[in-house]
């Protein structure tokens, strides 16, 4: 029992603090010296009685001799000694130590509480940068490319004879892998750079719901089925650590059924294969605003795009202040994780010219010039009053030019994700240098 | 006779340098970026080994590891497992899944013949 052995060597403590000899404290309460000395030393139990007599001569609440938190702190004080490279010979003492300096074991046991509970934020922080999409995606990519120079490369220099042809292709293939690994570096160094200085870091709620839509594939089949409990949706969910984010989240599955709810899948499916990539098609037929249809569209199952022979589209969603509240990333179109995206994309467009459904072929500026087909589309949100200002909400869907089937949608405007990586120094649009040419 | 290696890998570059090597050190090699058209390859006419790797469109690695073992046919194949994720849970779970070796990106030339001449003495 733990209770009666740190009480007799907490006796013993306060019995020296005060300076009493053992005889001394023995005769005020009525004891025999040699009574006292085995309940010092631990081996006898204290009667209720004889407890608050030893309290009262010794001036401190029997409480204080009897602390209920002995176990916590010699729980603690053990842990801490149990994780520390000290000689530990002293162990086998911790419940005289903690008997007899309550305060000090108090200090070293919530010391180590914090200590673990600091080790339980880096573990998930460290757990959530392993399974980022975004850093997930940048190291994918730039691993991928070295790879391919350092493999092709090879080849180019301990090969005996290559062919002229084969000699032209690995060519080819460093310089177009170069590339790709300088836009994921900076892709890669703007991300980290951004993720220490910006105090949301890891943590905003936008990206655990982003997180948790990703791993989900953006899709929630429950809600096609008619499911709209959003509590039960979002509990247990490990990317949702947050309050803000799972409100977040019950909001976005709101969202996710009233969309579906306008658009049901089966009727969505049989639409898409007729119509395939027109919104407008879509909005006319169905009856409903644009910008449900672009919604729509970017979080339909991919199997549902496959069937309709689209690609996986992507999707961005921004309030009137031009701050994204919503990013599903397209491989090759780049969204940046925080700040404002490119001013020419039709997304800021689209604010300018609300209620006016736009198309625009990108291309992305550098070298690789890929090339997208994107719808844009601004509403307000909410009720519209006279003394009250307009809060819009624009949407812009992207899809892989060549697989959506835009040929002929005009001339391509070339962007970038963000002015920091973006390789088109002479823009009008431009907010801020690029570290693209830092040194150039 | 000449022995036959699939790579299943969805970066070109990468399956052009490996499909490169290979040949020239005297295997017939067939490459494809597409998992699921790789197991109806793989069950028609299986190869001498299959280079695979881990993170492919629509179909991963590991689903194909899995269908190769679990098939009488390429329950024997060995499989190099190629993966630009370095993590120790997928290294483990190829292992669980049978795989025969398991390799990270970037990886040097030499590596990968070496593995592949080892692993198609066994």
């Amino acid at each position: 029992m733990p209770r009666p052995a740190l009480t007799g060597t907490r006796i013993r403590a306060r019995r020296n603090l005060r300076g009493l000899r053992q005889a001394e404290l023995a005769r005020e309460v009525g004891v025999s010296p040699s009574f006292l000395n085995l309940i010092e030393h631990n081996r006898r139990k204290v009667s209720p009685q004889l407890l608050d007599a030893l309290a009262t001569a010794l001036g401190v609440s029997a409480d204080a001799l009897i602390e209920d938190t002995d176990a916590r702190l010699i729980e603690g004080a053990r842990a801490a000694a149990q994780r520390s490279e000290a000689d530990l010979t002293e162990l086998e003492r911790i419940d005289e130590f903690t008997g007899r300096f309550p305060g000090w074991a108090k200090v070293l046991a919530e010391t180590q509480a914090r200590v673990e509970r600091l080790e339980r934020v880096v573990e998930q922080l460290s757990d959530r940068m392993t399974h980022d999409p975004y850093l997930g995606e940048a190291l994918h990519e730039i691993i991928s490319a070295v790879t391919s120079v350092q493999s092709t490369a090879s080849i180019l220099i301990d090969a005996d004879e290559i062919d002229p042809d084969w000699q032209a292709r690995f060519h080819r293939n460093i310089v177009q892998d170069s590339a790709r690994l300088a836009e994921g570096a900076v892709a890669l160094v703007n991300y980290l750079d951004t993720a220490q200085s910006d105090e949301a870091g890891l943590a905003a709620p936008q990206e655990e719901v982003e997180a948790w839509l990703a791993r989900l594939g953006f899709h929630l089949p429950e809600i096609e089925s008619g499911m709209t409990d959003a509590e039960a949706l979002v509990r247990g969910q490990v990317e949702l650590s947050s309050d803000a984010s799972r409100a977040l989240a019950r909001q976005w599955i709101a969202r996710f059924a009233a969309d579906a709810e306008a658009l049901p899948l089966d009727e969505m499916a049989a639409a898409l294969t007729e119509t395939g990539l027109a919104p407008e098609a879509l909005a006319q037929r169905f009856g409903v605003p644009f910008d449900l249809v672009l919604r729509r569209l970017a979080l339909l199952p991919e199997a549902t795009l496959q069937g309709a022979g689209l690609p996986p589209l992507g999707l961005v969603i921004c309030d009137s202040s031009g701050t994204m509240v919503f990013r599903r990333a397209l491989e090759g179109f780049r969204l940046p994780r925080f700040g404002g995206g490119c001013p020419l994309w039709p997304l800021y467009q689209a604010l300018q010219r609300p209620l006016v459904p736009l198309r625009q072929v990108l291309v992305t500026a550098g070298r690789l010039g890929r090339r997208y087909l994107t719808y844009a589309f601004a509403a307000p949100l909410g009720e519209v009053g006279y003394d009250a200002p307009v809060v819009l909400r624009a949407s812009m869907l992207v899809a892989p030019l060549a697989a959506a089937g835009g040929d002929g949608a005009g001339a391509p405007v070339p962007v970038g994700a963000s002015c920091r990586t973006c390789a088109q120094l002479d823009c009008t649009a431009r907010r801020e240098p690029s570290i693209l040419v830092t040194g150039g | 006779m000449q022995k036959r290696v699939l790579v299943i890998e969805d970066e070109p570059n990468i399956s052009e340098a490996l499909s490169f090597i290979l040949s020239r050190n005297g295997w017939r090699v067939d490459v494809t970026a597409d998992g699921k058209a790789a197991l109806g390859r793989l069950y028609a006419d299986p190869p001498d080994l299959l280079i695979l790797d881990l993170m492919l469109p629509g179909v991963s690695g590991f689903d194909i590891l899995r269908s190769v073992r679990a098939c009488d046919d390429t329950r024997a194949l060995p499989v190099l497992m190629l993966t630009a994720k370095g993590q120790a849970a997928d290294r483990i779970e190829a292992e669980r899944l049978g795989v025969t070796r398991f390799m990270t990106k970037p990886f040097a030339n030499a590596e990968v013949l070496a593995a592949v001449h080892e692993m198609a003495r066994t």
